[in-house]
């Protein structure tokens, strides 16, 4: 809790903070300003964009290298709330985060949005909304008070919403919206419930005020659940994950980069403040429910992404995964702080923030990736793709990266983190409460079971999209993408292998935050220099990336010089593949998605509800003859039929009910007002 | 410790020893099957020659093949003898060992699996196809158990790290850990499926609809065949050791002297004869499962892991 020191480096920060937060408005503004000129309005609010996310990226760093707080108030707010801003590593790390990727989307959108240009909607309404929803996103986490946290909040769902409608012609689009909107507002009115919790004991919207609260131990856990189920609907997280899948596929796929790669991690931005930054005293039971939920999360996010074939739904399915092992980070260390072992908290907490970096990061390469085929070949099916690595080699070689950083492999960014998952998982033995013990361990193997899954998936997406022959004309003709969409990728993809090889100084840094929330580092995981990285102790557990790669190169470098230059073989001779004697092949008689999940679907068959039907059409002259087989496949979302039919059946229920007291005169409805007047000064009497 | 240059040198001649003597392992377990079946067995060093013709041979490459098939077999190969490198053959301690613990040891073996799986399906092939997906079905129920079995290693010794943990097994001396017994079977059966051995994959069929490795490295020829064929002997090898050195590390050198040395090779050298016949009885008592028998294959395995890690946590964790 420092005061704010007017130093240098305080102006410094909050000034580049600033600075992003009025490019981004400034950017949405210039998209409206040059409606009429689609050239100027892709150079000019692209570039601001990419200013907001230079200096959000400054900014950010600058915060975590010095480790300070900066606090400010602004003139702006309720008359008696000023609003409060706060920088600290916390905030600057969630805020690097977002001016990387933000950046990278500047890069790539100008020669995205091109498509869009001579399409029904505008494309000034997509800049204005993209511009204050960036601002919206780095306002919270700037907020220090519920107010402005709230006002930040609701500008970025909103204008989130009217992202994901941008092109409102398909009702499939509305529909989406519609429910994002619905999801948004109720987990915007938990979250609000929950810092009403906190307000009746600090007295004040401030948080600092509600730091020092004196919090008896049910409201604080009552705030906490509010408080996880606002921010884990805002998430993603089973069984709130049903927008997701239908909202992130249908906007723009720089948007979807966005919304996936970042506005999840505000809301578990949000989640980390609320319960490390505002709850004094964190209790071991919150982290089991998180730890649960997230493993849930992530082992039904991965199997429900195994069975799309749509490439943008099976990333946003992905994303649901991604978050549940961030959440079982969190869980994690919940369990150890609670129970007193303040060190294994600082690592489970790490290892969640690091799992937060790299999900933005491989998450929005994918999205960007997976846009760049959407442009070239307007096919989003991965069973109508194929081929394209011969078609966009360079686009192909950056998707491999992010699919290889998803799937958790070595020497990736992706793996990095759920090692220090892992590690952090099989501390248990410290614990006393045996059930623990016991649960921590296997939630942990349900970690390796999502993580193989998650590589079965990929190895899908990847082998039916960009590997084999083309299936569809379109693909057959398409064509590499503009060299700023392939640099966005490039830069992420780079940063993908770069935070994979060098955890040690990553996890440095990351200190800070660490610092700020628990009061401690994680020292022990650099000891050894920057080549080893040892979480615990050089002797529970050690891993060396840059040697792992290091070994990588050398061995393929051995074996190519070796081998390669004709050693022995001489020239590659090229034929046509193996048809087994029974003439050409066609592309048809490839490997399709459907099929490679196949077995997948037939071993954890109830998980879904598959609705499957073969029918056999005989023909009509030869009765004995098959015509032709249709085959039909529907899979669909369990979590519907359990959870969300009935709660809107009973909601609309409800509101026939209430439409009795609904009679259409004034001077009712005058009425109805002056009791509830009069019920509400009673009450606040 | 020894001079850390010396200790550098004795980590690649073991990465050495290790790669070189796979083909022989692969080679040994053939001669025991035959002598099992009543055939008259190739040499011992048969593996070595198939190796040598296929590195002579042409390349024949499909049309359709991308730089991802041509380069997969270098990957693969990588990431087997770096995943050789880190675990412990003749000598604990050694500076290689550091740089991998065993889930990084799982990573490896999983990126590989993943290049294999893609290459299976650049060319388009419907075996190809069948060979990735199968694979990749297996790997993911296998990988969980085979965690499962790491972690109530680590737990045991507390320690991920391979090396750390067998010098901690080697000084607790000889104690039977019932979560051992279970874990043992466990990773059996995990390392069988994943080596594409019988019961799960049958390594001498070709073109049958039963096929899982084979399917994937169809259209693969010459050099390229030869990388793929060496790295999955180099798999087998690497389960085997892992095996031999979690539940009998008896034996193996834990100092840099020479006679350690010299015992670590013969030690290593009677397990994995041993644990190879062993193997070869099972193969040759058992006929291959059908493919959707196999999941129930490895949930036993996992739930004999889960068996160990609970017995570990109940009865030697303690109260």
């Amino acid at each position: 809790m420092a005061d704010p020191n007017l130093t240098e480096g305080t102006v410094l920060t909050l000034a580049l903070a600033y600075l992003a937060v009025a490019s981004a408005l400034l950017s949405a503004l210039v998209a409206l300003a040059t409606d009429r000129y689609p050239v100027v309005f892709k150079i000019t609010s692209f570039v601001l964009l990419g200013a907001a996310g230079i200096s959000a990226v400054a900014a950010g760093v600058m915060n975590l290298l010095s480790g300070k707080i900066h606090t400010a108030q602004l003139g702006l707010g309720l008359p008696w709330l000023a609003w409060h801003l706060r920088l600290d590593p916390l905030s600057g790390f969630f805020m690097a985060v977002t001016g990387i990727v933000v950046l990278a989307v500047a890069f790539y959108g100008p020669a995205y949005v091109r498509q869009y240009q001579h399409g029904p909607q505008p494309l000034s309404v997509l800049g204005f909304f993209t511009g204050l929803f960036v601002a919206g996103m780095l306002l919270v986490l700037m907020a220090d008070d519920a107010f402005l946290f709230l006002v930040a909040w609701e500008l970025m769902s909103l204008s989130s919403y009217f992202l994901v409608t941008y092109q409102h012609q398909y009702a499939s689009n509305r529909r989406a919206g519609y429910l994002y909107l619905l999801m948004a507002e109720i987990s915007a009115l938990l979250i609000l419930l929950a810092f009403g919790v906190l307000a009746q004991f600090s007295h004040s919207f401030a948080f600092h005020a509600m730091r020092h609260a004196q919090v008896p131990p049910f409201w604080a856990t009552t705030a906490f659940v509010l408080a996880f189920l606002g921010f884990g609907l805002k998430a993603g997280l089973i069984p709130f994950h049903a927008w997701l899948p239908e909202a992130h596929p249908v906007a723009p796929s720089h948007i979807s980069a966005l919304m996936s790669g970042l506005m999840l991690k505000i809301a578990v931005y949000g989640l980390i403040r609320f319960s490390y930054g505002l709850l004094a005293h964190i209790r071991w039971e919150w982290g089991l429910v998180l730890l649960l939920m997230g493993t849930a999360s992530a082992l039904w996010g991965v199997l429900y992404a195994l069975m799309q074939h749509d490439l943008k739904r099976l990333l946003a399915y992905h994303s649901v995964e991604n978050i549940g092992i961030i959440f079982m980070g969190l869980g994690l260390s919940m369990i150890f702080i609670g129970t007193g072992h303040p060190v294994l908290g600082v690592l489970g907490l790490i290892a969640a923030l690091y799992h937060t970096l790299n999900h933005a990061l491989f998450k929005s390469l994918l999205f960007l990736g997976s846009g760049a085929i959407l442009m070239r070949t307007h096919e989003g099916d991965l069973e109508h793709m194929g081929g394209l690595i011969r078609r966009m080699p360079q686009t192909a070689f950056l998707f491999l990266i992010g699919c290889l950083s998803i799937s958790a492999l070595p020497p990736f960014n992706g793996f990095v983190s759920e090692w220090l998952t892992f590690q952090s998982a099989l501390q248990v033995s410290v614990l006393s409460n045996a059930v623990l013990r016991a649960i921590i361990p296997v939630t942990a193997a349900l970690l390796a079971l999502t993580g193989a899954l998650a590589a079965t998936c990929f190895v899908k997406v990847y082998g039916v999209a960009f590997l084999g022959r083309a299936r569809t004309r379109r693909i057959r003709h398409a064509r590499e993408v503009h060299w700023s969409m392939r640099l966005a990728m490039g830069t992420l993809a780079l940063l993908c292998l770069l935070f994979g090889v060098l955890p040690t100084v990553t996890i440095r840094v990351l200190g800070s935050v660490t610092k700020l929330l628990l009061h401690r580092g994680l020292p022990s995981a650099s000891v050894h220099g920057w080549l080893w990285l040892t979480p615990v102790s050089a002797g529970v557990a050690s891993y060396s990336a840059p040697l792992v790669v290091f070994g990588l190169l050398l061995a393929l470098g051995i074996g190519y010089v070796l081998l390669h230059p004709r050693m022995s073989s001489g020239a590659i001779r090229r034929v046509s593949a193996w048809d087994c004697g029974f003439g050409a092949l066609s592309t048809r008689m490839q490997y399709t998605a459907t099929a490679f999940s196949m077995p997948i679907r037939r071993i954890f068959n109830p998980v879904w509800l598959v609705d499957e039907s073969t029918t056999v059409h005989m023909d009509p002259r030869e009765p004995l003859r098959v015509a032709s087989v249709e085959y039909q496949l529907h899979i669909g979302d369990r979590f519907w039929p359990m959870l969300y039919e009935p709660v809107s059946r009973w909601v609309l229920s409800a509101a026939r009910y209430v439409s009795r007291i609904q009679t259409g005169r004034v001077r009712t409805y005058l009425a109805y007002s002056f009791v509830t007047l009069l019920v509400l000064l009673w009450l606040i009497r | 410790m020894a001079h850390p240059l010396i200790a550098w040198a004795l980590a690649l001649l073991q990465t050495l020893l290790f790669i070189a003597s796979a083909p022989l392992l692969a080679g040994w377990i053939k001669c025991v099957r035959c002598v099992l079946q009543n055939r008259a067995s190739p040499s011992v060093l048969q593996p070595y020659r198939d190796l040598g013709k296929l590195f002579r041979k042409k390349v024949v490459l499909a049309e359709e093949a991308s730089w991802l098939f041509r380069s997969t077999p270098y990957i693969v190969l990588g990431t087997m003898i770096l995943a050789a490198a880190v675990i412990p053959l003749v000598t604990v301690r050694l500076p290689t060992d550091a740089i991998a613990d065993v889930i990084v040891l799982v990573g490896f073996l999983a990126l590989g699996r993943f290049f294999l799986a893609l290459a299976g399906l650049d060319i388009g092939t419907s075996f190809g196809g069948m060979g990735s997906s199968r694979e990749m079905m297996v790997a993911s129920l296998a990988e969980p158990a085979m965690l499962m079995a790491v972690f109530t290693l680590s737990m045991t010794a507390s320690s991920t790290n391979l090396s750390t943990a067998m010098h901690y097994l080697l000084q607790s001396g000889l104690v039977l850990r019932p979560a051992f017994v279970f874990t043992a079977a466990g990773l059996m059966m995990v390392a069988i499926a994943e080596t594409g051995r019988l019961p799960v994959d049958n390594p001498a069929t070709h073109l049958e609809l039963t096929m899982i490795h084979e399917g994937m490295i169809l259209e693969y020829s010459g050099r390229h065949l030869a990388l793929m064929e060496w790295a999955s002997e180099i798999k087998l090898m690497i389960y085997a050791v892992l095996i031999a050195d979690i539940f009998l590390p008896w034996g193996i050198a834990t100092r840099f002297t020479a006679w350690a040395l010299v015992m670590g090779v013969v030690a290593i050298g009677a397990k994995l004869a041993l644990l190879v016949v062993l193997l070869a009885v099972i193969e040759s008592g058992l006929a291959k499962m059908r493919l959707f028998r196999v999941p129930e294959f490895l949930n036993l395995a996992f739930l004999l892991c889960l068996l160990g890690l609970l017995s570990h946590i109940i009865l030697e964790v303690g109260i």
